[in-house]
């Protein structure tokens, strides 16, 4: 045994010493559902708050991060023990979920572009799972052509006013800060006069409503701004290179949505067995309908390769995956994957897949029909499929820009 | 893949400018223009013998090097991007797999070195219908007092001009109405062992052989019928696996004279690759490519660890290059538009051999039935 290998093994006595004296028992196998849910709108309470401050006390909400600013300040080999023995005794890592945009996007950008004041003021928070982030990016006229956003930030003295309007705002309603794109120059071309500003939700000129989607409730809000206030020092990255912060943490966003969500995490098992049990089986043991078939191996088939191009992605970057391009090809194979499964899902199960709710319907089939509709955006969000086709185009294929202007 | 070894990378890079220098595509046009019955040129061959790739599987008791299906894969992969014409494929991989699966020692001890040195072509003869169908085999193997006697017919044999012996699946009667599927080591000049060039749209040297009554001794028998089924079943998954790496450097190559036409094109007073329709269609074929290197690593990688889902792996590949190699090779036409039409340009070479290959050793659908019955279902 080489010595790293024994000082893993070391670390991993360790922590699974450490779980079993701080992970509150009857959290096992709650998943995240204590810690508000995916909408985050309940409060975190009782054990579900100490088993938070718990790992928050430790930097192992966010593993990797440097322990002066609130992290672990463990390797990736480390964070990879610690996640294996969280998962062994059923234990989750809310911090992520409760920081919101935080941990996967907003907290590597500060680290990347902020000051030294700017990061001390920040990540800790985003380490502790008591500061909720949202994003304020895509405006009613500035969507995929993010461009052209017209929300306006003035400075006044000491403090910059902002004025405007964000929609997609996403958990806006229940975030402590945003993370903004404003327009600070509008003599200059459009990408050469946005900044990125850091600001708190909790203030008079800060107004957001929720929005309902076609799958129902959404984490989805508006944000207006009127005379909002954002400190000088809460500027990310320079005056007017706004457009580079902004596109980096979107970078981050694409890396983090890789691996193929399903869009309803309720249906469980294998997709062909799932399958079976509506349609039914030839004497062979073949799906009935052989078209359907053929469908779903051609989806499993392409499940198959995209789950072998991250790992193949990995393995050339040595195991520590940067940020890269390709990540923009997995962003539209990974939607393809979700949605696929979606549509192929509520196709087989015919009259059962249509319901809304009332007991007519399995749970799982509601929430199926739920998460079938709300998958839709998977290929809108974060640069739709089409945006990453241009990015692909241009950035990696080196083809000439013709279709985004100024 | 993960970083390649350092030998690995030397034999890439040598393959990579041997193609490049010494197998362009006018070199393969030149076979075909000359209309070389056996497929490919002999000098083509002789300098695959010098590198040593005929022996690059071939473990090194028995005279190769050993070096394992990835580092194939990368040979494989380069001569395909230039559709570079050879026996190396059907002899040094597909014959010496079958040695390698089948075969006693004495057998692997009298073969696998000449097939490793080049100076034996074994190929396999397998398919005699339209589509690939292992299970449907019609030729038979009669037992007789000195051994079996083969009758059959044999189609699209991969390099069965040039092949000095044929690895032949057969039936073998095993009594009570039972049969079994057997592997016959036959030679070419063998009484009864008749064979014709079966001219193909890409030019390689496919035949059809007939075995009118070929007497063979017990020596003869690579595989018996209690083990011939699941030795072909093994035989294939590497000659599948391996295809599917030739096929992606065929694809690939489409794919980088496409994108450059794109960005050197101009209509309409731009480079044609700034259409977002254009833009949008090579960044699709792009990902495809990406998802398709996945699974053609993959399976070469299972067959080396002898993983436990080789065979999904290897469908999977097989399914995935072939669909990639059919869009591409179309789309390699009708972006070129009416050059691409031309004999005169490599295109159609391309959009030949992608047709030839996605057929071989069973079709995307093919493959994708299978990939289902693996999962159950």
């Amino acid at each position: 045994m080489t010595d790293q290998t024994s000082n893993l093994e070391t670390f991993r006595g360790e922590v699974a010493e450490w779980l079993q004296q701080n992970f509150p028992e009857n959290l096992r196998g709650q998943g995240i559902a204590p810690f508000g849910g995916v909408e985050g709108d309940r409060a975190v309470e009782g054990d579900a708050a100490l088993w938070r401050d718990r790992l928050a006390s430790r930097g192992w909400g966010t593993p990797t991060w440097p322990a002066d600013l609130g992290g672990g300040g463990l390797n990736h080999q480390e964070a990879k023990v610690l996640s294996e023995e969280m998962h062994r005794v059923g234990a989750i890592n809310p911090i992520p979920l409760l920081a919101g945009m935080g941990v996967t996007m907003v907290g590597p950008t500060i680290m990347e572009y902020g000051t030294a004041d700017q990061k001390q003021r920040h990540i800790p928070g985003i380490c502790s799972g008591k500061v909720r982030w949202c994003l304020g990016y895509s405006e009613p006229n500035a969507g995929s052509d993010l461009a052209s956003l017209a929300t306006k930030a003035e400075e006044n003295g000491d403090h910059w006013l902002i004025n405007g309007q964000k929609v997609w705002t996403s958990g806006a309603d229940i975030s402590q800060w945003c993370g903004a794109l404003v327009r600070t120059d509008s003599s200059v071309k459009k990408r050469d006069g946005i900044s990125f500003l850091m600001l708190k939700m909790d203030q008079p000129g800060v107004e957001t409503r929720p929005i309902k989607l076609i799958a129902g409730a959404s984490p989805f809000c508006e944000t207006f701004f009127n005379d909002a206030r954002a400190e000088k020092d809460d500027l990310l990255g320079a005056l007017n290179d706004g457009w580079s912060v902004g596109k980096r943490l979107l970078q981050h966003e694409r890396a983090s949505q890789t691996a193929a969500r399903p869009t309803s995490n309720k249906v469980s098992g294998s997709l062909q067995s799932l399958a079976k049990s509506y349609v039914g089986e030839t004497a062979t043991g073949e799906l009935a309908d052989a078209d359907l078939r053929v469908r779903i191996a051609d989806h499993l088939m392409h499940t198959r390769a995209h789950g072998l191009t991250i790992a193949r992605i990995t393995a050339e970057a040595k195991g520590n995956p940067e940020v890269s391009a390709a990540a923009s090809i997995l962003k539209n194979s990974a939607t393809r994957v979700s949605q696929e499964r979606a549509e192929l899902t509520l196709e087989f199960m015919g009259h059962q897949g249509i319901g809304w709710e009332g007991d007519d319907f399995s749970e799982d089939e509601i929430e199926h029909v739920r998460g079938w509709l709300g998958g839709k955006a998977i290929s809108i969000y974060g640069g739709s499929f089409e945006i990453q086709n241009n990015i692909i185009a241009k950035n990696i294929l080196g083809l000439p820009e013709t279709t985004q202007k100024g | 893949m993960a970083a390649l070894s350092e030998e690995q990378q030397m034999i890439k890079d040598q393959a990579s400018a041997w193609v490049r220098e010494q197998a362009p595509v006018s070199t393969f046009r030149a076979m075909r223009d000359q209309g070389l019955a056996q497929g490919f040129f002999t000098e083509t061959w002789q300098a695959m013998i010098d590198m040593g790739w005929t022996g690059l599987v071939v473990p090194e008791p028995y005279g190769g090097a050993g070096l394992g299906y990835q580092t194939l894969g990368l040979v494989l992969e380069q001569l395909g991007r230039n559709l570079v014409a050879s026996p190396l494929y059907a002899s040094s991989v597909v014959g010496a797999a079958a040695l390698l699966k089948s075969g006693s020692e004495g057998q692997k001890q009298a073969l696998l070195p000449k097939i490793a040195d080049g100076s034996r072509l074994v190929v396999l003869a397998l398919e005699e219908g339209p589509r690939h169908n292992p299970n449907q085999i019609e030729c038979r193997a009669e037992r007789a007092s000195s051994g079996v006697i083969l009758s059959g017919t044999k189609q699209f044999v991969m390099e069965g001009i040039a092949a000095t012996d044929f690895v032949v699946a057969a039936n073998v009667d095993q009594g009570a109405g039972k049969q079994g599927l057997g592997l016959f080591l036959v030679a070419c000049d063998a009484p009864g062992v008749h064979r014709h060039a079966i001219k193909t749209m890409d030019s390689r040297g496919y035949a059809s052989v007939t075995f009118d009554g070929v007497v063979l001794g017990a020596e003869a028998m690579l595989a018996g019928p209690d083990t011939g089924q699941a030795v072909l079943e093994a035989v294939l998954e590497i000659a599948t696996a391996a295809l599917a790496a030739e096929m992606l450097g065929t694809a690939a190559a489409a794919f980088d004279m496409t994108l450059d036409y794109l960005k050197t094109r101009k209509q309409f007073g731009q480079v044609i690759g700034g259409f977002q329709a254009l833009g949008h269609r090579a960044a699709g074929l792009y990902s495809e490519m990406e998802l398709t290197r996945s699974c053609v690593e993959a399976a070469l990688s299972a067959l080396d660890e002898d993983a436990q889902d080789v065979k999904e792996l290897v469908a999977l590949a097989k399914c995935k290059a072939s669909e990639f190699l059919h869009e591409m090779s179309s789309q390699l036409i009708q972006i070129h538009g009416g050059i691409g039409m031309t004999d005169e340009f490599d295109a159609g070479f391309y959009l030949k051999r992608a047709r030839v290959l996605e057929n071989a050793l069973g079709n995307a659908a093919y493959h994708r039935d299978r990939y289902a019955k693996l999962l159950n279902f």
